[in-house]
C-alpha cells in the first residue's frame, strides 16, 4: 500500500546529524517547536510594549523615554505582533505542525521540505520586523491597521522606513503562512492514516483545518493591499491616496481612496479573528473533553459551527467600519450578517457547558485555562453583540470599549487556550511535565488580573474614552476617577506582565528538570498520546501506521474496562460512534 | 473548587461593578435617546445571557468536579441532544432578533436625516478643527485638495460664486443652535480624523478625497468637548475642539461675526479683533486661533513639539546640529519657516500658518512672556 512504501522511505531517511536533526530540520515536531518558540520570543516584545504603553497611560509624562512618537509606535508594533506574529503563527504554525500528523495518524506534513521553508521565510518576517525598531524614524506607528493616508505621510512615526519594513515583513509573513497552510491543509486530506474519517478526526484539527482555509483565503487581500501601499509609498501610485495636503503642502497623489484599504484589510482582518478563534474553538473542545473525562457534546454540531462560523466569517467584515464614511446602507447588511455568527458560536458554548455537565471534572491545570477560556470568551462574546449592532456601536466605536472588546475575545481567551494548550501537551512534546505549582501561580495570576484589567475598561469606552491617546491631559470630559483607573489597569497590567516570566522560566526549567511524564498522562484518547515513543520519534509512529477505530471521545464508555478507549485499540473494546455521532456502549461496538 | 467560587464571585463582582462604578456614558445631549435606548436592551439582554452561563458553569463545576480519587458520581455517556440543541438555537435566535431589530431601527433613522437640516461642514486637518457654513444662498461652495493654501485653509474654489457668502470658522470652537436638526458634512485634507463628541453620541469619520456625513439635534444648551476618534498621526491626542450649544439668537450673533471666504481672502489680520493693542493677548488669541497650542504646551509637559514654557532664552540644539539660543529672530524664523531648523528629538511636522508681521510680533512676545520652569 501507499502508506506503507511511505514508511520504508522516511524510516531510512531519518537526519543523523544535530544541523539536520534540529535546526534545517523537516520534522514537523521540530519545525512546530521552530515556530512555536520563535511565535512566544516575539509575544515576549510584545507583551513589553503593551506594558510600556501601559506605563504612558497610568502615569503619563512621568517617563520621559516614552514621547508621543514612541507611544504610537509601541500601540502599532504590539497590536501587529500579537495579531499575526505571535497568535496566528503559534495556533497554525506551532500547534498546527505539531499535532495534525499525530492527531490523524500521519508520520509527517506531506510535503515536509515546504514546511521547512515556511518557518524559515517565518523568522525572516520576524527579522524584518524587528529590524524596524534600529532604522531611522523606528518603527511605523499607524496604528496595528496601518490605514493610509496617515500610514505614509509625515506626521506619523516611521512613515519612512518602518512602514516599509512593516509591509514588506506582512508580505514576507503571508507568503510563510501560505506554504505551512497548503500542508496543512493537503496533510488533513491526504494523510490520515486508515479508519480515520474527517467525521472522526479530533476538534483540534477541525479548528486548525478551518482556521487554515481562512487564511488561505484572507491573507491575499492583505498581501495585495500591503503591495499596493508599497507602491503608494515608493513609487507614487495612488491605490489609496486621494488628492491632499499633507502638513501644508500639495500631495501629488490623486485618485484613489483609504476606503478601498480599508475594506480589503478587514476582508483579511476579520477572518484573521477566527484564525485566531477557531483553532482556540477546537483545542479547547478537546481539553474540556479529556479532562472532564466526557465525550465532547454535540460533536457534528460542533464541527458544523466550525465550518458555519468559517463561512460567515467572509462576509461581516464591514462592521469594523460602521463609522468609516461608507455607503452607510452597507450598515444594514453588515449588522444582519455578524449578529447571525453569534448563533453558531453560541451553540460551540453551550456545547462545552453541555460537556461538562454530569462529567468528570478534573481542575487541573489544563482544564483551569479551558475553564476561564469559556469565561472570558462569554464577555467577550457578548460585548462583540454590542459593537456588531450598527446603532449600539456608533457611540462605541474607536473608544475603550473596542480595546476591552477584542482583548478580552481575541486577546485573553485565545491565550488563555494556548497556556491551557501547552500544559496539556507538554508532556507529549517534552517527555516531562511542567511544574504544577508555577501552573497554578501562572493561572491565578493571569485569569484575575485579565479579568481585572478588561471587565473595567469597558466602562471608560462607555464614558467616551477615545482610545490610542497619548495623553487625556487637554480633555476636561474624563473625571478624576477615569485616570485613576488608569493606574490600576497599568499596575494590574505589569503584575500580569511579569508573571508570564514564571511561565517562560517553567517552559525552559521543565524541559530539563521536569519530572518525568508518562506517555500518556491525561489518559487521553486521541491519537498523539498513543505514539510509540514520548516524545515521538521522527516519522512518529514506528514501523507500522496506527489503524483507528472509533471517534476521539470515547471517554467513560459504559461497559468499558477503564474511563477511555484509545481511537486505535482494538475494534473489540467498543466506543464506536454511530453515524448519527451516537456511540454504542462496550458490546455494542461495529466497524 | 476555588475556580468555581472565583467565578461566582466574577459574576456578583461584575454585576455590582455594572451599578456603582462612577463611569457612565455623559449625559446625552441630542435626539439620540433611541441609541441609549438599545445601548441598555443590549445591557439587559447580554446581562442574562451573562449571568445564566457563567452560573451554570460555576453549578457544574462545584457539583462534578472530582473529589479524590474517584468520580463524584457516573459520567453520563451523552453524545448528542439534538432536541436540546434545537431549542437551545431556537432561543439564542430570538434573543438576536431582539437585539437586532431595534438596532436596525435606529440605524434607519439615523441614515435618513430631515430636509430642515441645517448643513454645517467640519473639517479636519492634522491636528486642528475648521467649520464652515453656507452663506444666504444656502449651498456650501466647491473645494478641492489643490486649492489650499495657508491664506485658503478650507480650500474653496475661488472662481466657484456659491462659495464666496460662505461663512468661515477658522477656529476650534463651533457654535449650534439648539433644537435645530444638524447635518454635518465632513471633510479632512490630509488623513482619517473623526468628529467625536459623546454626548450627541452621533459621529462619522473624516476621509480625505470624501465627504461625509451624519446628523443629529442638540437638545441642551451647554459647551461640549470634540475629540478626534481616529488615529491621526502624532498629534492625535492634542486635536480638541469645543461644540457650543446656545438659543438661536446667540448663534445667530455669533455667526453674523464671521468672515464670508470672499471678505477672508482679502488678508486681515484674525486675532486683531480679540487681542485689540495688547501683544500679550494677541498672542494667546492667535496661538489658540492657529491651535499651536494643540502641540506646544504653556505649562512645560511634553507635547508634539517643543513646550514653549522656558523655550525663551534656552539654548536648543537642532536636526542639523547646530545650536542656537532662541531669540525673537529664532522665533519669528521658526514661525514662519518651520521645516527650516527642526529642534531635535522634534518630528518636521509642523505646518506653515499665514500670519502678518503684527501676529508674528505678538505670538513671539506671548511665548517670550512665558517664564522659564523653575525646578
Amino acid at each position: 500500500m501507499h502508506e506503507e512504501q511511505h514508511d520504508k522511505h522516511e524510516q531510512h531517511h531519518e537526519p543523523q546529524s544535530f544541523f539536520f536533526k534540529y535546526i534545517w530540520s523537516q520534522d514537523h515536531k521540530v519545525i512546530a517547536i521552530q515556530y512555536g518558540g520563535t511565535a512566544v520570543f516575539v509575544g515576549l516584545v510584545g507583551l513589553l510594549l503593551s506594558n510600556l504603553m501601559r506605563l504612558q497611560i497610568g502615569f503619563p509624562g512621568y517617563f520621559d523615554f516614552i514621547n508621543a512618537e514612541r507611544y504610537y509606535q509601541f500601540v502599532t508594533m504590539h497590536g501587529m505582533i500579537m495579531v499575526v506574529y505571535l497568535l496566528t503563527a503559534l495556533f497554525l504554525g506551532g500547534f498546527g505542525n505539531y499535532l495534525i500528523p499525530l492527531m490523524v495518524g500521519a508520520r509527517d506534513m506531506v510535503f515536509p521540505y515546504l514546511n521547512m521553508l515556511s518557518f524559515w521565510v517565518y523568522l525572516l518576517s520576524v527579522i524584518v520586523l524587528m529590524a524596524s525598531f534600529f532604522v531611522p524614524g523606528g518603527p511605523t506607528g499607524a496604528g496595528w491597521t496601518l490605514y493610509p493616508p496617515q500610514a505614509i505621510l509625515p506626521g506619523t512615526p516611521g512613515h519612512d522606513w518602518g512602514i516599509i519594513l512593516m509591509l514588506v515583513s506582512l508580505v514576507t509573513f503571508i507568503v510563510a503562512a501560505t506554504m505551512g497552510g497548503l500542508n496543512y491543509v493537503s496533510t488533513v486530506l491526504q494523510a490520515r492514516c486508515r479508519g480515520m474519517t474527517l467525521l472522526r478526526m479530533p476538534l483540534t484539527v477541525w479548528g486548525i483545518f478551518t482556521a487554515t482555509i481562512l487564511a488561505l483565503l484572507a491573507f491575499p487581500a492583505l498581501f495585495v493591499s500591503g503591495l499596493m501601499m508599497l507602491l503608494d509609498k515608493t513609487i507614487g501610485t495612488s491605490f489609496f491616496m486621494p488628492a491632499l495636503v499633507s502638513l501644508g503642502q500639495v500631495s501629488d497623489y490623486k485618485g484613489g481612496t483609504p476606503l478601498l484599504f480599508q475594506h480589503l484589510f478587514w476582508f483579511f482582518g476579520h477572518p484573521e479573528v477566527y484564525i485566531v478563534a477557531l483553532p482556540a474553538f477546537g483545542i479547547v473542545s478537546d481539553l474540556i473533553s479529556v479532562h472532564a473525562r466526557k465525550c465532547i457534546f454535540g460533536y457534528r454540531t460542533m464541527v458544523w459551527a466550525i465550518l458555519a462560523i468559517a463561512v460567515l466569517s467572509f462576509i461581516v467584515w464591514a462592521h469594523h467600519m460602521f463609522v468609516s464614511g461608507m455607503n452607510p446602507y452597507f450598515g444594514f447588511f453588515f449588522a444582519t450578517s455578524t449578529l447571525i455568527i453569534a448563533v453558531p458560536t453560541a451553540i460551540k458554548v453551550y456545547n462545552w457547558l453541555l460537556t461538562l455537565w454530569r462529567g468528570d471534572i478534573h481542575l487541573s491545570v489544563p482544564m483551569l485555562f479551558a475553564l476561564a477560556f469559556i469565561s472570558t470568551f462569554i464577555v467577550g462574546g457578548l460585548t462583540g453583540l454590542f459593537l456588531g449592532n450598527v446603532s449600539v456601536d456608533i457611540p462605541l466605536s474607536g473608544s475603550y470599549f473596542v480595546v476591552a472588546h477584542f482583548h478580552m475575545v481575541m486577546g485573553v481567551a485565545p491565550l488563555l487556550v494556548v497556556f491551557g494548550a501547552i500544559y496539556h501537551w507538554y508532556p507529549k512534546i517534552t517527555g516531562r511535565m511542567l511544574d504544577d505549582r508555577l501552573g497554578h501561580l501562572h493561572f491565578w495570576v493571569t485569569f484575575i488580573g485579565t479579568y481585572l484589567i478588561y471587565f473595567p475598561m469597558h466602562y471608560l469606552g462607555l464614558l467616551g474614552m477615545p482610545r490610542r491617546y497619548y495623553d487625556y491631559k487637554p480633555y476636561d470630559s474624563f473625571p478624576e476617577s477615569a485616570h485613576q483607573l488608569n493606574v490600576f489597569i497599568t499596575v494590574v497590567a505589569i503584575i500580569v506582565g511579569v508573571v508570564q516570566l514564571v511561565y517562560v522560566w517553567n517552559l525552559i526549567w521543565s524541559a530539563f528538570k521536569g519530572r518525568k511524564a508518562e506517555p500518556n498522562p491525561w489518559r487521553a484518547a486521541s491519537l498523539e498520546w498513543q505514539t510509540p515513543d514520548t516524545p515521538p520519534r521522527h516519522g512518529n509512529w514506528g514501523p507500522a501506521l496506527p489503524v483507528v477505530h472509533r471517534w476521539a471521545y470515547a471517554y467513560s464508555v459504559p461497559g468499558a474496562k477503564q474511563d477511555f478507549i484509545a481511537q486505535n485499540a482494538p475494534l473489540s473494546e467498543g466506543g464506536v460512534e454511530d453515524d448519527e455521532g451516537r456511540a454504542h456502549g462496550a458490546k455494542g461496538a461495529r466497524a | 473548587m476555588l475556580i468555581a467560587i472565583t467565578l461566582a464571585v466574577i459574576v456578583l463582582a461584575s454585576l455590582l461593578f455594572h451599578y456603582i462604578n462612577p463611569w457612565h456614558p455623559p449625559a446625552l445631549a441630542s435626539n439620540w435617546k433611541q441609541m441609549d435606548d438599545t445601548l441598555t436592551i443590549t445591557f439587559v439582554i447580554t446581562g442574562i445571557f451573562f449571568v445564566i452561563l457563567n452560573l451554570f458553569l460555576v453549578y457544574v463545576i462545584w457539583r462534578f468536579r472530582r473529589r479524590g480519587s474517584k468520580a463524584t458520581e457516573t459520567v453520563a455517556y451523552q453524545p448528542v441532544n439534538h432536541k436540546l440543541e434545537r431549542w437551545l438555537t431556537v432561543i439564542t435566535t430570538v434573543g438576536i432578533v431582539a437585539l437586532l431589530a431595534p438596532g436596525l431601527k435606529v440605524y434607519a433613522d439615523y441614515v435618513t436625516p430631515p430636509k430642515d437640516a441645517l448643513e454645517v461642514e467640519v473639517l479636519g486637518s492634522q491636528w486642528q478643527w475648521r467649520y464652515r457654513f453656507p452663506g444666504a444662498d444656502g449651498q456650501l461652495g466647491a473645494t478641492d485638495a489643490r486649492f489650499v493654501t495657508a491664506s485658503n485653509p478650507f480650500g474653496l474654489d475661488p472662481d466657484d460664486a456659491k462659495g464666496q457668502d460662505d461663512a468661515l470658522v477658522d477656529a476650534s470652537e463651533l457654535h449650534l443652535p439648539l433644537n435645530q436638526p444638524v447635518k454635518i458634512l465632513l471633510r479632512a485634507h490630509d488623513v482619517l480624523h473623526d468628529f467625536y463628541v459623546p454626548p450627541f453620541r452621533a459621529r462619522m469619520n473624516m476621509v480625505p478625497g470624501l465627504v461625509t456625513t451624519f446628523w443629529f439635534t442638540p437638545t441642551q444648551a451647554g459647551r461640549f468637548e470634540a475629540m478626534c476618534a481616529q488615529l491621526c498621526g502624532v498629534g492625535h491626542a492634542a486635536m480638541r475642539g469645543m461644540v457650543v450649544v446656545e438659543e438661536a439668537p446667540a448663534f445667530q450673533a455669533w455667526l453674523a461675526g464671521k468672515p464670508s471666504f470672499a471678505a477672508a481672502s482679502k488678508p486681515a489680520p484674525v486675532a486683531a479683533a480679540n487681542g485689540g493693542s495688547d501683544p500679550l493677548a494677541m498672542g494667546l488669541a492667535v496661538a489658540k486661533a492657529k491651535a499651536c497650542v494643540a502641540c506646544h504646551s504653556v505649562d512645560g509637559s511634553s507635547g508634539v513639539g517643543p513646550s514653549w514654557k522656558g523655550l525663551y532664552g534656552k539654548t536648543e540644539a537642532f536636526a542639523d546640529g547646530s545650536k542656537e539660543k532662541i531669540d525673537d529672530t529664532v522665533l519669528a524664523r521658526e514661525i514662519r519657516e518651520p521645516a527650516a531648523k527642526v529642534v531635535q528629538g522634534f518630528a518636521p511636522i509642523m505646518p506653515k500658518s499665514e500670519l502678518s508681521e503684527a501676529e508674528v510680533t505678538a505670538l513671539v512676545a506671548y511665548i517670550r512672556s512665558l517664564e522659564p520652569v523653575k525646578n
